[in-house]
């Protein structure tokens, strides 16, 4: 018997009874359908994490020092020390001075008050910054406290208006800074997003925090895999200075994020044994009408006994005919998938493309299931005994 | 002599019902030769029936030995046995059984599918069938958009389309009306003389008459084997039938 032949006979056996095929597919279509929305859903949350942890920088390690009140710190010099020393490991490493100051615009009457991070020349190749217009801050700035700054886009259209903004004097904690770079836009110029920046030497941030030590160091890893070796360079440095590594955490991106992706993967698979179950309700749907369909069938089994069919024959029939059902199923669950997973990015506001991936495992399982459920229905129908099966009315 | 195609040696078919023992049949011998045209006759309950399944191969004797063709069938399994419906032995049936899903074509290409011919060899001998039966153009329809003769034909042609070595026919005049059965049984008798080994099992002793042979079953033993003409109650049918066509 050939393929072609069984799968028409099986297509030919489905269309004969549509309604009843319908409703035994159910259960498979929303199994998959459930399934591939799920998996499309998780991915596009996941997608997200993982674009906002690669836009704060992969290779990026955040070091602070929290030994306050020792009189032993981790200088900048030490961290250059350390740069010099493991230049295969490490691009660059910046100090990081964050604090909250007064800033005003000359044009303005009212000053704001908004945060102004202390980098040295290297930042912006630490994080991926883009300067549009001027420069970025350059060593002599650093090392010779110029007052200069580099701002993000929101505070160029605020104070200035756009392009405007390059050469003007900003005011920070009452000192006058110059402009010389304004960053691209990254953010539509949001307040509070990614461009209300505005980065100052280091030297003067630190000058200006009234804290001599510098605390917060920000290191690019030239390579992701060398994220750990990395890390024990710095707490060994660590060591060396402050005599323990306790009072230093350093904070890899790659680590953050390989944990985040662990909790949504766990999650994901969570989501997906709870679909499972549908497919395999659907499954036992299927066993059903074929246990149902087999009674039915019996004299047309008697009659194929009687011309020579073998039990491998029927057997064939039915499986086929049972992995056909849950195959039509499981296309038209990948249809309800892919439709519903689009439907619910758009709402949800992710960017959810229907995963491959899950499609083939979704289809694949649904048709196994058909085919194992299939069995034993098939099973009792070959073990008919043709004499028995040609006098069933 | 040349081997019987069909022979049977003292088979026993008992069945156990709760207490009672029901012998459907109880010492059966007889031997079918390559050529004949034999009717088992006997009224319902005789035991006609599970002759005819045994023969078929479609039921196991309790005990006694059939061989077909010289091969002991009782040892065979449930495959082997399929192998040899497929390949020896042609059904006809009263009820046709002919599966209503499928066209007439489909449906006696039905044997040859499963003896694993190709496609194209399964075309050509079904069409070589149907065209026996003289039903070559209708091979695309349902059986249900044919009459009760035709369908009985194409049930035929399904039973010659596999050459089997014996035609076995249970009622095969049953559910049709006496004109159609004439045209059926004088099929049949052509069948016969073209070579072909027929069985036919029925209780109509005019069906019978057309056979050259009659076994007549009785609770389960065979009461008379021999020339259809020698069986007396056939005469007296085949007589009272002559005097009634004499009187119109």
């Amino acid at each position: 018997m050939n393929i072609g032949k069984t799968l028409k006979l099986a297509i030919s056996s489905i269309l004969s009874n549509k309604m009843r095929s319908f409703l035994t597919m159910l259960g498979i279509i929303i199994g998959v359908a459930a399934v591939i929305i799920l998996v499309s859903i998780m991915d596009g949350v996941t997608g997200q994490v993982t674009d906002t942890f690669e836009s704060i920088g992969m290779n990026n390690l955040s070091v602070m020092v929290t030994s306050r009140g020792s009189t032993r710190a981790i200088e900048p010099e030490d961290m250059y020390a350390l740069l010099d020393e493991h230049s295969d490991t490490f691009s660059y490493i910046s100090p990081n001075v964050t604090l909250n100051a007064v800033i005003k615009a000359p044009t303005e009457t009212d000053s704001d008050t908004g945060s102004v991070t202390g980098v040295d020349e290297t930042y912006d190749e630490i994080k991926r910054l883009t300067v549009e217009q001027g420069r970025f801050l350059q060593y002599v700035d650093v090392s010779k406290m110029l007052k200069v700054c580099v701002i993000g886009t929101y505070y160029e259209q605020e104070y200035y208006g756009r392009g405007k903004a390059l050469g003007e004097t900003i005011r920070i904690n009452g000192q006058p800074y110059t402009i010389v770079g304004v960053f691209e836009e990254q953010a539509d110029s949001a307040e509070n997003s990614s461009d209300q920046c505005l980065y100052i030497p280091y030297t003067n941030a630190s000058k200006m925090s009234w804290n001599t030590t510098i605390s917060s160091y920000t290191a690019y890893v030239t390579n992701t895999d060398d994220i750990d070796k990395a890390t024990s360079i710095i707490k060994q440095k660590a060591t060396e200075l402050l005599g323990s590594s306790d009072n230093v955490t350093v904070i890899a991106t790659k680590e953050i994020l390989d944990e985040v992706s662990s909790i949504t993967d766990t999650l994901k698979m969570a989501l997906v044994c709870i679909a499972g179950i549908s497919l395999l309700v659907g499954g036992i749907g299927i066993m059903n009408i074929m246990l149902v369909s087999v009674t039915e069938r019996t004299r047309e089994i008697g009659i194929r006994k009687s011309l020579g069919a073998k039990k491998k024959h029927i057997m064939s029939q039915f499986v086929f005919e049972a992995g056909t059902v849950s195959g039509l199923g499981g296309i038209l669950g990948i249809v309800a998938g892919i439709i519903f997973s689009t439907v619910a990015g758009k709402l949800l506001g992710l960017s959810v493309v229907a995963s491959p991936g899950a499609i083939v495992v979704a289809f694949s399982v649904s048709v196994a299931i058909g085919v194992i459920f299939g069995f034993l229905p098939a099973k009792n129908a070959a073990n008919l005994n043709p004499i028995d099966a040609l006098r069933f009315e | 002599m040349e081997q019987p195609l069909v022979e049977f040696s003292d088979i026993y078919k008992i069945y156990t019902m709760g207490d009672t023992e029901i012998r459907a049949l109880d010492g059966v011998s007889f031997s079918v030769h390559k050529g004949e045209f034999l009717a088992i006759i006997g009224q319902s309950g005789s035991g006609k029936s599970t002759c005819m399944n045994i023969i078929g191969c479609l039921d196991v004797p309790t005990s006694g030995t059939y061989l077909l063709n010289g091969t002991d069938v009782s040892t065979l399994s449930d495959n082997q046995l399929a192998e040899i419906r497929n390949e020896m032995l042609g059904f006809i049936f009263q009820q046709y059984n002919l599966l209503p899903k499928l066209n007439v074509l489909d449906n006696v290409k039905l044997p040859l599918m499963y003896r694993g011919l190709k496609d194209s060899e399964q075309t050509a001998r079904a069409m070589e069938a149907l065209d026996r039966v003289g039903l070559r153009d209708k091979c695309r329809h349902k059986p249900s958009q044919l009459s009760g003769g035709q369908q009985q034909r194409v049930s035929i042609a399904r039973a010659l389309a596999g050459s089997p070595s014996v035609i076995l026919a249970d009622e095969p005049t049953g559910a049709l009306d006496s004109k159609t059965s004439r045209e059926v049984m004088d099929f049949l008798a052509e069948l016969n003389q073209n070579g072909n080994t027929i069985i036919l099992i029925t209780h109509d002793n005019s069906i019978a008459a057309t056979a050259k042979r009659v076994i007549r079953v009785h609770d389960g033993k065979i009461i008379y084997d021999g020339p259809a003409d020698g069986d007396d109650i056939i005469r007296s049918t085949v007589l009272s039938q002559k005097e009634k066509e004499a009187a119109i």
